[in-house]
């Protein structure tokens, strides 16, 4: 299928859930579904790196940050529409992830896992200290009620996210498909052996963490307009470390489809278990999950269908 | 700048750099001998750190002690842990990034279920030394500072006499180096690894005791520590514990510096900005092998 035709079909699946949710008439679909949509966004550009490339970034939520912070310091500074605030914060995320590569990527599997939960640590004391955006007391970001032609704020905001997480989509399907992608699995399976081969591997592993941490900047960037109060420690919460981890180790990481069941599946659990039990409960599944999988399944929900379907064949 | 004031905050980062070996001789021994990426580590610690406060609340028991009746238990989980980890992930020889996403998970879970049972609220200890201190003129000495930088460093002394004095304590540097070799010599790598693995965990016990003497603790304290426990490993060279007690000693110092002359809320940066710098520089370490 090619890239272009996918993207349409992603485009009315988008369409169709968007009208489907507001078919529900129901404020709160719209509030959970923003939710499981960023978890679609950061599981998709975390497995751009972690699932193609094989490098762990636990410094998800540093990026997420980052994009939502950018939002605020616009918003005090020079209020700007949120799609162009997308752009920004993309633009800013990517700049700092590429720097990440630069410092970190001579460095192979653990210390580039360590390091970047290190740069998280670094970039929340900077926002900590910084008073502009708010410090440790965090920032209240005043949203308009409505919006020219869709009304409801809120289904703005779900209509963004629903957009991003269709560009994501379509973007990690079309890199998995091209000479890009193919550079990022020989990366993943042998590296040495893809250097010795003529792999640029450097200069792969920089566009990869780029374009991971511009996505990432990207679905924080209306965060800070969906919360209403945005402080360091909600913005860098460990939670989104785990679940850019968790989705699409659960859901499968070799394809574009496995962040997305792993973030739909997941993101939806968690929903539910925030209203009904309780929202430390929803995040114990998570780590629950994420180990179970690991030692059980550990090519993911996909690796799971995928021998099966072998089986009955042979 | 007075002179007391440097000589205080250079005393006070000493002490703390005891502190912090006991915190990362574990990861020293998991990540740097062994190769185990252990992020939960810290976890952990902070689970000695509540056993520690529950007993001293209902039995008034010293932390300290607490810390060492739990050891041999502390050492169990560890074997524990490494046998799930050992037949999931090294024996199928998968690759490191599960394992990771293992420990990461296993970090979060510990965390999650301190917050489930005990909330979010700082918790302390009560002993009879924490409120004292000895006084040298204008120098002075915290007990609640002193005490668990003198048993860090005594535990740091037995291990390294442990590690190569003793057959068991060779054979884990050895399994590092060569695991075939060390077949040959009659020992089976796995039983070492869990051994040493038992070990690293069963630190945690002590670390954690002191940790809460140290600081009020709160579930998610511990991830502070894990830029620390890393910063301090890469820094003093991995696997090799005097090499761990000065990276310790060095960023217990800056970190002090940094707390006196620029205010505690830039401190936990220095830990990882020392990290990245190491990392990106000089990834041999201090020490390094």
């Amino acid at each position: 299928m090619r890239s272009w035709l996918f993207f349409l079909i992603a485009c009315v699946v988008g369409a169709v859930v968007f009208f489907a949710t507001r078919m529900l008439g129901n404020e709160y679909y719209f509030f959970a579904g923003y939710t499981v949509l960023q978890f679609i966004v950061l599981a998709t550009a975390w497995n751009i790196l972690g699932g193609y490339t094989g490098y762990v970034n636990f410094g998800s939520a540093a990026f997420f940050a980052v994009g939502a912070y950018t939002s605020v310091f616009f918003h005090k500074a020079y209020p700007l529409p949120i799609p162009v605030l997308i752009l920004i914060s993309g633009a800013v995320a990517g700049i700092i992830g590429l720097g990440m590569g630069y410092l970190t990527l001579r460095l192979r599997g653990a210390f580039f896992a360590i390091a970047t939960l290190a740069l998280a640590v670094v970039l929340q004391t900077l926002i900590v200290n910084w008073d502009f955006v708010g410090g440790s007391r965090g920032a209240y970001i005043i949203r308009p009620r409505e919006i020219a032609v869709i009304g409801n704020y809120v289904q703005y905001l779900f209509l963004l996210m629903l957009g991003l997480s269709v560009i994501s989509l379509t973007a990690a399907r079309m890199i998995e498909r091209s000479r890009l992608g193919f550079g990022f699995a020989s990366i993943r399976d042998d590296e040495l052996a893809a250097e010795a081969s003529g792999v640029p591997t450097l200069k792969l592993k920089l566009i990869a963490t780029t374009l991971s941490g511009a996505l990432m900047g990207m679905a924080g960037a209306p965060f800070p307009y969906y919360i209403g109060y945005l402080e360091p420690a909600s913005a860098f919460g460990l939670q989104y470390a785990v679940n850019s981890i968790a989705m699409p180790m659960i859901g499968g990481t070799t394809s574009w489809l496995g962040p997305l069941i792993g973030a739909v599946l997941l993101g939806t659990l968690q929903q539910w278990a925030t209203v009904n039990i309780s929202s430390a409960v929803n995040l114990l599944l998570v780590g629950v999950l994420l180990v179970m999988f690991v030692i059980i399944a550990p090519k993911g929900i996909l690796g799971l269908i995928e021998s099966r379907a072998r089986r009955k064949k042979s | 700048m007075s002179v007391d004031l440097f000589i205080n905050a250079l005393i006070a980062g000493l002490l703390l750099g005891g502190f912090y070996a006991a915190v990362t001789v574990g990861i020293s021994i998991s990540f740097g001998i062994l190769d185990i990426v252990n992020i939960a580590h810290p976890g952990f610690i902070i689970l000695g750190s509540y056993i520690a406060y529950i007993v001293n609340d209902r039995l008034g028991i010293d932390p300290i002690l607490t810390g060492i009746i739990v050891l041999p238990a502390f050492y169990a989980l560890g074997a524990v842990i490494y046998q799930i980890y050992y037949a999931s992930f090294e024996k199928r020889g998968q690759d490191p990034l599960r394992g990771l996403a293992f420990f990461f998970g296993l970090l979060f879970i510990t965390e999650v279920v301190l917050i489930l049972v005990f909330g979010v609220d700082y918790r302390y200890v009560k002993a009879g030394y924490i409120d004292q201190s000895i006084n040298f003129g204008f120098v002075n000495l915290p007990l609640r500072m002193l005490i668990p930088c003198l048993i860090s460093l005594l535990m740091l002394a037995l291990l390294q006499l442990f590690l190569t004095k003793t057959f068991i304590g060779r054979a884990i540097m050895a399994v590092a180096q060569d695991q075939l070799a060390l077949q040959l010599m009659a020992a089976d790598p796995v039983r070492i690894k869990r051994i040493a693995f038992a070990i690293s965990i069963a630190t945690c016990a002590m670390a954690g005791a002191f940790l809460i003497i140290i600081q009020p603790v709160e579930p998610s304290v511990g991830r502070e520590y894990i830029g620390r426990v890393f910063a301090i490993c890469v820094l003093g060279g991995l696997g090799s514990l005097p090499g761990t007690l000065i990276g310790a000693m060095l960023l217990g110092v800056v970190e002090s510096f940094t707390a006196t002359f620029y205010g505690p809320s830039w401190a936990p940066a220095v830990a990882f900005g020392l990290l990245l710098l190491t990392l990106a520089f000089r990834p041999a370490g201090i020490l390094g092998r």
